[in-house]
């Protein structure tokens, strides 16, 4: 067996038992990426030496008993818009092509005392806008089992990264679904927490009242593990929660007898492909089977969420992304007059058309004249969104929806037409919208031979409702096939 | 309804945006921005009338701290990020005559 067959988890376990080494771990992984990323293009920086010199280093300390943290030794990507301390950052954009920050990112930096060692930095969309992880500027990412394909995105590089084993985890960032819809055509699993959960300093903005960063790994454990690990209350961040239940592991419990699960019919309907349907309906009878009272239900508003979200969103990073001009860091355009010209002409040349689509619509949004019509209705909705979770979580205790209408699709395919791409988020965006915590769990495949995701989504602060529910389900469904056919050790 | 984005917007937004639209552009931005206006316009179907729009999740309050160093001057690793700096300054084209 080989260590790449081992969770996060399990690695983490085999090294502080001294069965293998934290520089053995990293060493099968750059072999790893080595082989297969020059097709799969998952990463956007990555440095062989420092990556094993940085195990070299937490296996001293392992030896040492310095390093005792859950995670100690254990390699991990991180998504390209999270700071890193002297490593580049690009956000997958040509305006940030050479940044190197002087901090990490919180979530980051508590990865790193409970011992994860970086390997390197994932591609994305730029700028975290898109769902294919195709408007990156440094190229796309292919999807492992199938490289015609798309991973997902906006974390597509870390989703991509987990499936094909070029690292035992990564960190994603979720806006619209950008962890959750990659899991989902990953195979892989992918959580968003309640907004607040885990700090957002350090983690470049796109829409600050949407972005929360989150794990994408192996299993349900692992994802309990890493959640535990990165959960923090920072006073550097003014959303940041102080919250005292973030004993996700506690929830590692393989019983969900009397659980309340509501399957919205409006998530199930039109729009969805028939495959994905029946995936997702056959994993819920799993549970049912286990105990759990499943019960379908009327869940209004899917039809706004869309709408409200590309208003917000595009509000805030209009805002959010004023701050890249050319005068403190990344790209400076060569040939200017005076410094307006300077400040259009790099964001023109630094930033990609989705960005600058965005951009455009934030500002229209938060005009005068069209705020009230546009961004203060989308507000309004997002009112009543939250409102319609909110008497759904006093009759249900999660509720079970597909992470994406489809598979992923064919390369190329969604750029072009761009209303089209959004309406893959329909799924995964009133999430963001009400900051509700959901999970994608890999529960088969269509008959392409792509994975399917279900996704469970929980009330604010109750991860723990649906890490027992995927947990449960994962005991149940037993290990999930990898790409190359090889079957993950459980 | 449709919606059709002048010449007058899209000139207007570029400003806001601080994007230099070669006419191409425009003319995309105003396709792009219309089918995308067309498309929210859904949200007008619901009557909002009373709802307080909800800009945080959960109530925020001011977070107040003392103003204390704790990361030390980190000016000159700041200052390597510049495209254009000196010893002590960001350099940026001239301002003002």
């Amino acid at each position: 067996m080989s260590l790449l067959d081992l969770t996060a988890t399990q690695l983490a376990k085999a090294i502080k038992e001294g069965r293998t080494t934290a520089v053995e771990a990293m060493q099968a992984v750059i072999e790893q990426i080595e082989n297969k990323d020059k097709e799969l293009n998952c990463y956007v920086t990555f440095d062989k030496e420092a990556a094993l010199e940085a195990a070299r280093k937490a296996q001293e300390a392992i030896e040492a008993g310095t390093l005792t943290g859950p995670l100690a030794g254990v390699p991990v990507a991180v998504k390209d818009n999270m700071c890193t301390k002297d490593v580049l950052t690009t956000c997958s954009s040509r305006i940030l092509g050479n940044f190197v920050p002087t901090y990490s990112a919180e979530a980051v930096i508590k990865l790193e005392e409970a011992g994860a060692v970086i390997i390197g930095k994932t591609n994305m969309d730029e700028f975290a806008m898109g769902s294919t992880t195709e408007t990156s500027a440094y190229g796309v990412t292919k999807n492992p089992w199938n490289t015609a394909h798309v991973p997902g995105g906006s974390s597509g590089g870390s989703a991509a990264a987990v499936a094909a084993d070029e690292c035992f985890f990564a960190l994603g960032s979720d806006t619209g679904g950008s962890i959750r819809q990659p899991a989902s055509y990953c195979g892989v699993v992918g959580m968003k927490p309640t907004y607040g959960t885990v700090s957002r300093y350090g983690l470049i903005a796109y829409g600050s009242s949407l972005d929360q960063i989150g794990p994408l790994c192996k299993d349900v454990t692992d994802c309990a593990v890493i959640m535990e690990t990165i959960a923090s209350h920072d006073l550097k961040d003014s959303t940041s929660i102080e919250r005292h239940d973030t004993d996700f592991t506690k929830a590692l419990v393989d019983d969900v007898k009397g659980m309340k699960i509501g399957i919205p019919s409006t998530y199930f309907g039109e729009g969805l492909d028939s495959q994905v349907r029946k995936t997702i309906l056959d994993a819920v009878e799993v549970l049912k089977s286990k105990g759990a009272v499943v019960e379908e239900f009327d869940l209004d508003l899917v039809d706004y969420a869309i709408p409200a979200y590309y208003t917000i969103a595009s509000a805030e990073a209009s805002s959010n992304l004023e701050r890249f001009d050319g005068v403190k860091y990344g790209y400076r355009a060569k040939d200017y007059e005076g410094l307006h010209d300077m400040y259009k002409k790099t964001r023109s040349e630094g930033f990609g058309p989705e960005v600058k689509r965005r951009i455009m619509l934030g500002s229209f949004v938060l005009s005068s004249g069209y705020y009230d019509a546009y961004y203060l209705k989308a507000l309004k909705v997002k009112a009543l969104i939250k409102k319609a979770f909110d008497q759904a979580f006093a009759a249900y205790d999660v509720i079970i929806a597909p992470a994406a209408p489809t598979t992923a699709p064919v390369l190329g395919s969604s750029l072009s037409d761009p209303i089209k791409m959004y309406l893959g988020d329909i799924y995964t965006i009133s999430l963001n919208l009400a900051g509700l915590p959901g999970i994608s769990i890999p529960c088969g495949f269509d008959s392409k031979g792509l994975p399917v995701g279900m996704q469970i989504i929980g009330d604010c602060f109750k991860e723990h409702n649906i890490i027992r529910a995927a947990y449960a389900y994962e005991q149940a469904r037993g290990a999930f096939p990898k790409p190359d056919g090889k079957k993950e050790a459980h | 309804m449709a919606n059709v984005i002048s010449d007058e917007t899209i000139e207007y937004v570029g400003i806001l945006a601080k994007l230099e639209l070669s006419e191409e552009d425009k003319e995309n931005a105003k396709k792009d921005m219309a089918d995308m206006l067309d498309y929210i316009d859904k949200m007008g179907e619901l009557d909002t009338d009373g709802v307080e729009p909800m800009s945080h999740i959960f109530p925020v309050r001011n977070v107040m701290r003392d103003d204390v160093v704790t990361n030390g001057d980190g000016s000159a690793d700041t200052l390597k990020n510049a495209p254009e700096s000196n010893d002590e300054a960001f350099i940026v084209p001239k301002t003002v005559d």
